[in-house]
């Protein structure tokens, strides 16, 4: 039987305001435990919330973002459930007008650009963390529980796809596009493993070629690309098996356990959730007038499908346009490097791979790398002045911040030997070392010209232009 | 109108936990009480929308500034139990 | 002579500038009163007398500097204790919340404070204000000044009954259903809510927020005027607090009833509506037609349903507000084996019946496949009650109606009969959905010489008309009874 997945992805996405959705309150997550807290957030008998609008302009322009069209009056709604890290047992967001609704995203696979839907971008806050004691330091078998309020109403958004994704792939691809998109917005730092971007996939299978929908399993805990990926594709396997052996699918949560590589059911068998959503009394609603769409619009960054499309048209591969653009600082160095006459193939090349190499090696960011560098050092190695070898440490250098490539390249001695009367002396020599070997050249053996030019370079230290080398070898023998 | 009521799934949906007889005693009340409010139903309001709010208001928004947050100390003194820094309670049963 | 634990504000804040008195005096006479009654009463659940004798010295001391923070300086007041003071316990008459002291002040405290009162302590409840007659509180219940064997009302029973024995000079209560009007009325005193956003609700303990407002009880229309405007005014803590200018309640307060048109809601008369009540309520009417006001008869179509509406909307938003009761940061926690058992275990014990009862009702009225049929439908039940009122008031400036339908009961009289104690609020619901201002002032006693109210309405921001209405039926009504208090000092 042929099964086709249906995917439907809920990210969750903690924004860098200043301070806290409903307090003023640093939204600083990583503070002393239960230092960041007041009335409000800790959900005091009497508090009352009043919205962050900076949030709210934050998500609108992510919605701009996505296409989405944004709600002229929008609503704050009550989600009722018990939960001891939600201080007022009811989550603030938003339910039937967020503030933005019916956008798309497009997403390049191997198979093309496929548009996944996007049913709404809302608002709402976040709860604390708990820490479990026990052996397992898990939820299951944990003996009690310490709870931090320091997160506790940090701003964070929803987005919510329609279920248009079919792939494992596609769902990455979608979530490695929205990251970008929300890091070129610079609302959230959105990093997967702190848990600042959070996904939540619902996955259902049904036979190829149909239209109604399975049985919909909620899977979460994914904290990485690669584990959204993993966890779909084994989800998507274990359903196919199940429905391949004539069960059926539980609908339920399931939680991605990555050193098993598997999915496992959530503990409770939980009763449907009945969230009870009425509109929050304490808030009045949000209008977003025209004028600030307008210039909420005329604010946005450039996005990065735009950016790749630049890089693209600028004769970069679509692979390293891909990688640029998902680095402000390597597109910015790209970016400059162009400006001051790099050849953008090249310097695409150099930033996608060596740079790229030094950045995981070292764990650092290119910051004593210009634009300008990078373009004095591809017309070194044009020049002959630097051979391709060499011009990897020069740039070295350069990233450890020893200066320009030209000054580096001097001060590490690794400037080709220009002058054509030393190179001449140097084959010479070389020539002259070896007499067998020269006679079989001479006799027209010119596999022995390979060997020439590696006593030559052995003997300049690597500095000699080994093109060049190669000719006087071809005249003199 | 006569009103059917799952009590048992409205007191655990409400984190209230009521023994059998009190179940029953809360459930006919509710019954009797929701006789009374069922008489709304009677009233036509197709085209009537409703009101959250008494007075016509939007956007009561404050601009994203911090403000100083509470003593920890201070609150944590009214926690039931603490351990360190922390509130603490007893183990989670169930999944967020 | 007077006591000075009788005095109105204004009287006392003239002896008070003239040098007759202390504001320590005024503590002190309002301290003795308490010790005399409180026994009996229970108005009060925490007396903070430490709290209130520094304040009241510091207020001697700043009048002396020259520094005078106007007409509540030095003057004792109570709060409903639902109101949060900070270090001050703060329980909402809930077992719940026994021994907490919260971290912050709310909002009208500090203008209290600001304004110069002296605040003298937390009132009894109904617990987290629900209910008609403070019959509701985990700590007992208060009894009426005028008959220790009847309820004050409720749920603001102690501030009124506070108030009406002299143990305070004025409370502040907060009114979601009546819940400052009604027990004004039964306890012979002067109570007001006024419009929904006029007073921040930071701080108070929300039962049902889009209908809670805090408002004054005191013993003379002018003493309401001068705490209200102490109180009234935008919080940038409270996004529903009205952003406008608070309109200007004195210019014409003693513009007296000439030419004022005033309604009669047809529907609060009849049925459940004591004879005695009726018959002060036709007597005041004719007192203010024979002034000069035009009375004539308004119907509010909706009415009927208005209280059906708001035994919906309130247990929903209560629900979700007494939610974050849990054991987890504060107050009562229950053991339990898990920290789902140690909630539910929590509270069950924390809440009392009527509590929980609400809760569940709540809890109901918004559950998947009932959302629409009850909480949606009250929801727009709201808006015809608001037109209605629209309607009425194109026709006149002013509504008027018996503020409860009966005078105060017996203690226990409905305690086992949910909906009769709902009907005590049926003249004052429906000015809570709507979010209008509304104002109780006795005027007259029955034939056991419990006191009756005469309720005014008025529009939205329509505090002047209303005060000015009130002021002008107190003066009509004459009515300077005060309860007969019985000595408990021995008790005490």
């Amino acid at each position: 039987m042929t099964w086709e997945a249906v995917i439907g992805i809920e990210t969750h996405i903690e924004l860098l305001t200043a301070s806290k959705m409903f307090c003023g309150c640093p939204a600083d997550v990583n503070a002393e435990p239960n230092t960041n807290v007041c009335p409000v957030c800790l959900g005091l008998p009497g508090a009352l919330p009043v919205p962050n609008e900076r949030a709210i302009e934050w998500t609108v322009m992510l919605g701009l973002a996505l296409d989405c069209a944004i709600a002229p009056r929008s609503l704050f709604h009550r989600k009722n459930y018990f939960y001891a890290d939600m201080p007022k047992n009811y989550q603030i967001s938003q339910y039937d007008i967020p503030l933005c609704a019916d956008g798309h995203l497009d997403v390049e696979t191997d198979d093309g650009v496929r548009r996944v839907g996007l049913t709404r971008v809302h608002l709402e806050e976040d709860t604390g963390k708990s820490t479990h004691l026990g052996e397992s330091g898990r939820i299951h078998g944990s003996e009690a529980s310490l709870v931090d309020f320091n997160r506790a109403g940090v701003p964070l958004m929803e987005a919510v796809t329609e279920p248009d994704i079919r792939t494992p792939e596609e769902a990455r691809a979608y979530a490695a596009e929205l990251r970008a998109i929300v890091l070129a917005l610079g609302v959230s730092d959105a990093k997967l493993e702190e848990g600042s971007m959070r996904f939540d996939a619902n996955v259902s299978l049904r036979r190829a070629g149909t239209e109604a929908f399975g049985t919909k399993v909620e899977v979460k805990n994914m904290n990485s690309l690669r584990s959204l990926q993993r966890a779909l594709a084994h989800e998507i396997d274990r359903q196919g098996r199940i429905l391949d052996d004539g069960g059926t699918i539980d609908q339920e949560t399931r939680h991605w356990d990555e050193e098993r590589g598997r999915t496992e059911p959530g503990r409770s068998k939980e009763e449907s959730s009945d969230y009870r959503y009425f509109p929050e009394p304490d808030l009045v609603p949000v209008e977003v007038r025209s004028d600030v769409v307008d210039r909420l619009r005329a604010g946005l960054p450039e996005l990065p499908a735009a950016r790749r499309g630049r890089f693209v048209d600028s004769g970069v591969d679509a692979g390293n346009a891909r990688h640029l653009a998902s680095d402000d600082l390597l597109a910015g160095i790209f970016e400059s490097a162009l400006d001051a006459g790099a050849d953008a193939r090249a310097a695409a090349n150099w930033l996608t791979g060596e740079v790229t190499a030094w950045m995981r090696r070292e764990e650092a960011e290119p910051a004593a790398l210009s634009g300008e560098h990078l373009a004095e050092l591809l017309a070194l190695i044009d020049d002959g002045d630097v051979s391709a070898t060499a011009a990897k440490t020069v740039l070295e250098g350069v990233l450890s911040g020893e200066g320009p490539p030209r000054t580096v390249a001097e001060a590490r001695d690794l400037l080709q030997i220009s002058d054509e009367g030393a190179l001449v002396d140097a084959v010479d020599e070389a020539l002259a070392a070896s007499p067998d070997e020269r006679e079989r050249l001479a006799g027209g053996d010119m596999k022995l010209v390979g060997f020439f030019v590696g006593q030559v370079m052995r003997a300049t230290g690597g500095k000699a232009d080994p093109r060049r080398v190669s000719e006087l070898l071809r005249e003199r023998a | 109108m006569p009103v059917d009521i799952d009590i048992a799934k409205v007191a655990r949906l409400a984190r209230i936990g009521l023994d059998a007889e009190e179940l029953e005693r809360y459930g006919a009340q509710l019954g009797d009480i929701l006789e009374h409010a069922a008489r709304v139903q009677a009233l036509d309001t197709d085209d009537v929308p409703p009101t959250a709010h008494p007075l016509p208001m939007v956007n009561a928004l404050r601009s994203d500034e911090i403000e100083p947050s509470l003593d920890r100390e201070e609150v944590l003194d009214q926690a039931p139990d603490r351990d360190g820094p922390y509130f603490k309670v007893p183990a989670f049963l169930e999944d967020a | 002579m007077t006591d000075l634990a009788d005095l109105t504000i204004t009287e006392a804040g003239r002896r008070l500038r003239d040098g007759d008195v202390t504001a320590v005096d005024l503590f002190e006479a309002v301290r003795r009163r308490a010790t005399m009654t409180e026994a009996e009463l229970h108005a009060f659940l925490t007396f903070d007398a430490d709290g209130a004798a520094e304040a009241a010295a510091e207020a001697d001391a700043a009048l002396a500097r020259g520094q005078d923070l106007g007409p509540l300086h030095g003057i004792p007041v109570a709060l409903k204790d639902n109101m949060v003071t900070r270090g001050v316990e703060t329980t909402c008459s809930s077992r719940i919340l026994a021994g907490y002291r919260p971290p912050y002040d709310a909002t009208v405290v500090e203008r209290l404070r600001s304004a110069g009162a002296v605040v003298v302590g937390k009132t009894n409840l109904d617990e987290f204000a629900m209910g008609s007659s403070t019959e509701n509180s985990a700590y007992g219940p208060t009894r009426n000044p005028w008959d220790p064997g009847r309820v004050p009302g409720g749920s603001s029973g102690g501030s009124a009954a506070s108030v009406a024995a002299g143990s305070s000079f004025a409370a502040l209560g907060s009114d979601t259903g009546g819940s400052i009007r009604q027990p004004a009325s039964l306890c012979g005193i002067v109570g007001m809510k006024p419009t929904y956003g006029l007073v921040s609700r930071y701080g108070l303990v929300a039962f049902a927020s889009s209908l809670d407002q805090i408002g004054p009880l005191t013993r003379s229309v002018d003493d309401c005027v001068t705490v209200f405007e102490a109180i009234a005014g935008h919080d940038p803590s409270d996004a529903t607090s009205y952003r406008g200018e608070v309109p200007d309640v004195r210019a014409a307060l003693d513009g007296g009833l000439e030419g004022l048109r005033v309604g009669v809601v047809t529907e609060f008369s009849g049925e459940g509506f004591e004879p005695d009540v009726e018959a002060n309520f036709r007597a005041t009417l004719g007192a203010i037609e024979r002034a000069g006001a035009t009375v004539v008869d308004v119907s509010l179509p909706s009415a009927e349903y208005a209280l059906s509406a708001y035994y919906l909307i309130a247990p929903a938003e209560c629900s979700a507000n007494l939610a974050r009761f849990d054991g987890v940061r504060y107050g009562l926690r229950l053991d339990g084996s898990s920290v789902e058992q140690m909630m539910s275990a929590t509270r069950r014990d924390g809440f009392g019946p009527e509590v929980t009862r609400r809760v569940l009702l709540g809890t109901y009225a918004l559950s998947a496949g009932y959302y629409d049929a009850f909480y949606g439908q009250a929801q727009k039940v709201r808006t015809l009650v608001i037109r209605d009122f629209e309607a009425a008031y194109r026709q006149v400036d002013v509504l008027v109606t018996p503020t409860s339908p009966t005078t105060a009961f017996p203690l226990g009289a409905r305690t086992d009969d949910p909906i009769a104690m709902y009907l005590s609020d049926i003249c004052t619901i429906p000015s809570n959905l709507s979010g209008h201002p509304g104002i109780s002032v006795p005027t007259g006693v029955d034939r056991s010489g419990l006191p009756i109210g005469f309720q005014i309405l008025a529009p939205a921001l329509g505090e002047p008309v209303m005060f000015r209405a009130a002021k002008a039926v107190e003066a009509l009504a004459g009515f300077d009874a005060r309860p007969a208090l019985a000595s408990s000092e021995g008790a005490a």
